[in-house]
């Protein structure tokens, strides 16, 4: 399904290497199975040609990966960035949460990223290995042919309403540059905000009462770059609680919520990684929806050093007395 | 763990009235880490404070927590108090349970059960007090002063005359402001010009002040003792201090008709004027709206004939910085605009005019050289009609006019007719007010010898209706105490217009962070016993700006606003607030979001080498704060997406705690 190949990627990696550009490479490598993707540094050639995977199931966001790996890498570090990923990438530098002279920022266009849980629907269980080309290929324990899929019948949930096919930030562009779609992602939450309280507090508690408090979703989350995380930190007093009840397995992810907004650029990593499905990227769309509508467009990441609406003031914002009343529309 | 003492105040009946106290008392001492617990009829007293220090002393507490009024009332008070027994000021939280409370009841049960749960809260916090020591900052030994009216004047003279450098800020090419305009002044009628122009030359001459004319405040930042401010001096085309204010050039000068402001637009001057005689500094200005050098290259004759070679057509707009200590508000007043006042037909006929154009037209030095003269032919009226209260006192919701009285105009009304009977016997004055308020010393005299000795006819009731016909203006009344009907044919109609705040105020209190009532007005930190300090530290207010007064009450103000200044200036260090922001450097992410929304500036970043969690070290941009610039609102602490900003004193633990006392 990708218009850009393993090979163009692995070419211009080779190239940075060999001149002296690079010292490292942020890529994917195959996990246990060959959709489990991961992101991986890798140091030098071998380890590169060895491992590096390109496929539709790449769809890891690699801005977060560059704090940390630029703090230890010497040189420059080559990090491929999907359009969606750039976004969170300005974000982190609008932050200054690392060093835009240690990074070399490759951009690639992405055709959408396929979700394995719908292949899986598809297929069934036991899959032993995954082929993608122009179809996705699956074959499967059970049976002896292989399946072939369109990967356009198994994109990613937000794939599927993908904000931007343009690449906000890079120093180099491979392929063909997109253009900020005009996507359908408000939908969803124009859904939920038409239901009665009632109704959405319901959806909600069947929704988050599945957690299980594993942290992925922070983990893997842009915009939770904090050194030490409130749940992590034992003064907060909200340090590690478990989801011992339901007022506590909400208010972790509502928290988290409100932490990244304003900061959240909808790259939709938190739902990706959630292992129970829960759809927590309409919690970060709802804040984006409510901030467009108060105090005007905002898109986070869009550039480089722009300031959210909410920690800044103009005289056409919304008198917070307005912003209470809406609430009674709301409902 | 704290040992904490409540002191539970009475207040009189203030608070016993609604609160049972010893309830109050009894209850907080279960609370955790409550030692002891008392009431007492008035804790603020010397008696009530002597149980708080003995309590110290006697149970060892390490903490206090005083029931009783708003901390704006007496937390320093109390502070006092605990300092003077050895106990850390900032170990004392004080509970509200007046304002918040007992003002705000009428149940007593339900008034004791707040009050508990207002301790409750307050111990809570006190729980988590930390000791704080304030940080000190030193202070800029030289004073602002903007506006150079009367109240500027005054102000900066006894600031000087104490040995601290002051500058006078003042928008328009001479200082003097509306006190240079009048004639006389009431109730003892010395002339306005003899007794202020004195002082104008004082100033020019002082070596402590220096005059910033034709300037205005584009910029303030900093705080108390440490003000960075940015003025901008606008181009005069002439050089300040090479012209000798000859006049030379004025007399050349081609362009002869442009209003001039002076005479509120009576007469004319020349695009190169200097605006009256005695005008300090005596420089010519150069209207660049109205010269012809300046607008299209032709002409230059005023370079010509200056010997002194002061004229440069080149000039651009200056700015300078200066820091400041201290910074006093003497903006002044206006008349408020006669446009919506239609039924006095101010815009309808040249002979109905304000006060303020009457004081020029009876000036020896205005259009007329003193004569008092119709506007519209020249000729002497013999007839004239003052009218009282126009725009002030009017209705809240009416869509003219100010609400408040504007408090000099009965006085000046007065001091008109009077004059006016004194000089042109010939000639009848009727005024028309709504009340006569001349609460001065010697006011009330005043005003009745206008009406006794010199046969001015009061009437009580308002001007309905001027209408200008022919060369009379036909004036229709009511007068309310004989309930009639008046017709007046006049030939002069004068109106008391109200005093607005000048528009230059707003703009100026926003870049001091100073506030404002509803009419612009600048407030003072407290109506009765802080009338010369804004809340804002720092800042001062003189005259008019603050409120309608006459020169004595401005004088007066004026005065005290420079005491106010003496006192912070003859201070070396300035003792700071020590509840302000600091950063968990560990938790700190130096994402800047805390520098965005700091509205002080206190926030600046380093990169700073840490050790990390796996033992690598890394560099890493953290906030910093500083000290003396923070003022403690903890508008970062909410931005801070890590939670490494915290306020001292304030910290968001405590605040939870508070919460959750008051929840539990």
């Amino acid at each position: 399904m990708q218009k850009i190949t393993k090979n163009q990627l692995l070419d211009k990696a080779a190239e940075l290497l060999d001149n002296g550009t690079v010292t490292a490479v942020l890529g994917w490598q195959k996990g246990e199975f060959d959709y489990d993707v991961t992101p991986a540094l890798f140091e030098n050639k071998e380890e590169l040609f060895a491992n590096f995977v390109w496929n539709d199931f790449c769809g890891a966001n690699f801005s977060k990966y560059l704090i940390k790996h630029t703090r230890k890498v010497e040189g420059k570090i080559l990090v491929f960035l999907k359009p969606c990923d750039t976004y969170s990438f300005n974000q982190l530098l609008t932050e200054h949460r690392f060093d835009r002279e240690k990074v070399y920022a490759v951009g690639i266009p992405c055709e959408g990223m396929a979700d394995i849980d719908k292949v899986k629907a598809i297929v069934g269980d036991g899959i032993s290995s995954i082929d993608c080309g122009e179809k996705i290929k699956v074959t499967t324990i059970y049976a002896d042919a292989a399946v072939e899929i369109d990967g356009k019948d198994v994109l990613e949930g937000r794939c599927e309403s993908c904000k931007s096919k343009k690449h906000v930030a890079y120093d180099e562009l491979l392929g063909e540059e997109g253009d900020v779609l005009d996507s359908n992602r408000f939908d969803e939450v124009a859904r939920l905000e038409a239901m009665t309280p009632d109704e959405r507090f319901a959806f909600w508690q069947n929704e988050l009462s599945r957690c299980i408090r594993c942290n992925a979703c922070r983990d893997v989350c842009p915009a939770c770059t904090c050194e030490k995380c409130v749940f992590g930190n034992p003064k907060s007093g909200v340090e590690n609680k478990s989801p011992a009840n339901s007022f506590e397995e909400k208010m972790f992810h509502i928290i988290r919520a409100f932490h990244v907004a304003g900061r959240c650029t909808d790259c939709g990593e938190c739902s990706r990684v959630c292992p129970q499905n829960i759809p927590l990227h309409l919690l970060n769309r709802k804040f984006i929806k409510d901030m467009n509508e108060c105090y005007g467009e905002y898109q986070a990441g869009a550039e480089v050093g722009s300031r959210a609406p909410l920690v800044n003031y103009t005289t056409e914002d919304l008198e917070p007395g307005e912003v209470f009343d809406r609430r009674d529309t709301d409902a | 763990m704290q040992r904490i003492g409540v002191f539970v105040c009475w207040c009189g009946s203030n608070i016993a009235g609604t609160v049972d106290v010893h309830a109050v008392a009894e209850a907080l001492k279960l609370e955790p880490g409550v030692v002891f617990s008392t009431d007492y009829q008035y804790m603020c007293s010397q008696a009530g404070q002597n149980i708080i220090k003995e309590a110290i002393a006697e149970h060892k507490l390490t903490g206090i927590v005083v029931c009783s009024c708003s901390p704006r009332m007496h937390e320093a008070t109390f502070r006092k108090t605990a300092a003077a027994a050895g106990l850390n000021p900032y170990m004392v939280e004080i509970a509200n349970i007046r304002e918040q409370c007992s003002w705000v009841h009428k149940d007593m049960p339900i008034g004791t059960e707040k009050a508990i749960i207002l301790g409750k809260a307050a111990i809570a916090k006190v729980n988590l007090n930390a000791p704080l020591t304030p940080g000190e900052s030193p202070v800029t030994k030289r004073a602002l002063v903007i506006g150079g009216g009367i109240a500027g004047i005054q102000t900066a003279l006894d600031i000087a005359d104490a040995g601290f450098p002051v500058d006078i800020v003042e928008k328009k090419p001479t200082i003097g402001g509306k006190m240079a305009q009048l004639d006389k002044t009431f109730p003892t009628l010395d002339c306005a010009a003899c007794i202020l122009t004195p002082k104008m030359v004082d100033v020019a001459q002082h070596d402590k002040i220096r005059i910033f004319s034709y300037s205005e405040v584009t910029e303030v930042k900093g705080f108390v003792g440490n003000f960075d401010v940015k003025i901008k001096k606008h181009a005069r085309y002439v050089k300040e201090d090479v012209c000798t204010g000859c006049g030379d050039c004025v007399s050349k000068c081609p362009m002869k008709k442009v209003p001039n402001e002076f005479n509120l637009g009576m007469d004319n001057r020349h695009a190169i004027y200097i605006p009256f005689a005695q005008a300090v500094p005596k420089v010519a200005t150069i209207d660049p709206n109205a010269c012809n050098m300046i607008k299209n290259g032709k002409c230059g004759l005023c370079a010509k004939v200056c010997t002194a070679g002061a004229i440069d057509y080149t000039q651009k707009d200056e700015f300078i910085e200066e820091k400041y200590g201290a910074i006093v508000v003497a903006t002044g007043y206006n008349h408020i605009s006669m446009d919506k006042f239609d039924e006095f037909a101010y815009n309808q006929s040249k002979d109905v005019i304000t006060s303020l154009e009457f004081e020029r037209l009876t000036n020896a030095a205005g259009p007329t050289a003193g004569k008092l003269l119709r506007p519209s032919d020249g000729v002497h009226p013999h007839t004239i009609v003052f009218v009282q209260c126009v725009g002030s006192r009017c209705d809240a919701c009416a869509e003219k006019g100010k609400e408040y009285c504007s408090k000099i105009c009965c006085m000046y009304t007065a001091k008109h007719a009077m004059l006016t009977r004194d000089k042109y016997p010939d000639t009848d004055v009727y005024v028309f007010y709504i009340d006569v308020r001349t609460p001065g010393k010697n006011f009330d005299e005043f005003y009745r010898r206008a009406v006794e000795e010199y046969g001015v006819h009061y009437i009580k009731g308002m001007v309905g209706k001027v209408v200008p016909e022919g060369n009379k203006l036909k004036v229709q009344a009511s007068d309310l105490l004989s309930n009639k009907q008046l017709h007046i044919d006049a030939d002069l109609v004068v109106l008391a217009a109200a005093i607005e705040p000048d528009k230059s105020a707003r703009p100026l209190a926003t870049m001091l962070t100073a506030s404002m009532d509803t009419n612009d007005f600048f407030t003072e930190a407290h109506p009765k016993l802080r009338p010369v300090e804004s809340p804002t530290a720092g800042v001062f207010l003189s005259g008019a700006c603050q409120g309608p007064k006459d020169i004595p009450e401005t004088v007066s103000q004026a005065g005290a606003a420079a005491s106010k200044v003496i006192g912070l200036l003859a201070k070396d260090k300035l003792t700071g607030n020590p509840c302000i922001a600091h950063s968990d450097e560990m938790m700190c992410n130096g994402c800047s979001s805390c520098e965005r929304v700091c509205p002080y500036g206190a926030i600046t970043y380093v990169d700073k080498e840490f050790r990390m969690p796996d033992r690598t070290t890394a560099i890493r941009r953290v906030a910093s704060v500083n000290p003396a610039v923070c003022q403690g609102c903890g508008a970062c602490t909410v931005a801070c997406p890590s939670g490494a900003m915290d306020l001292k004193g304030f910290a968001t633990s405590q605040i939870i705690a508070e919460v959750d006392a008051i929840c539990k």
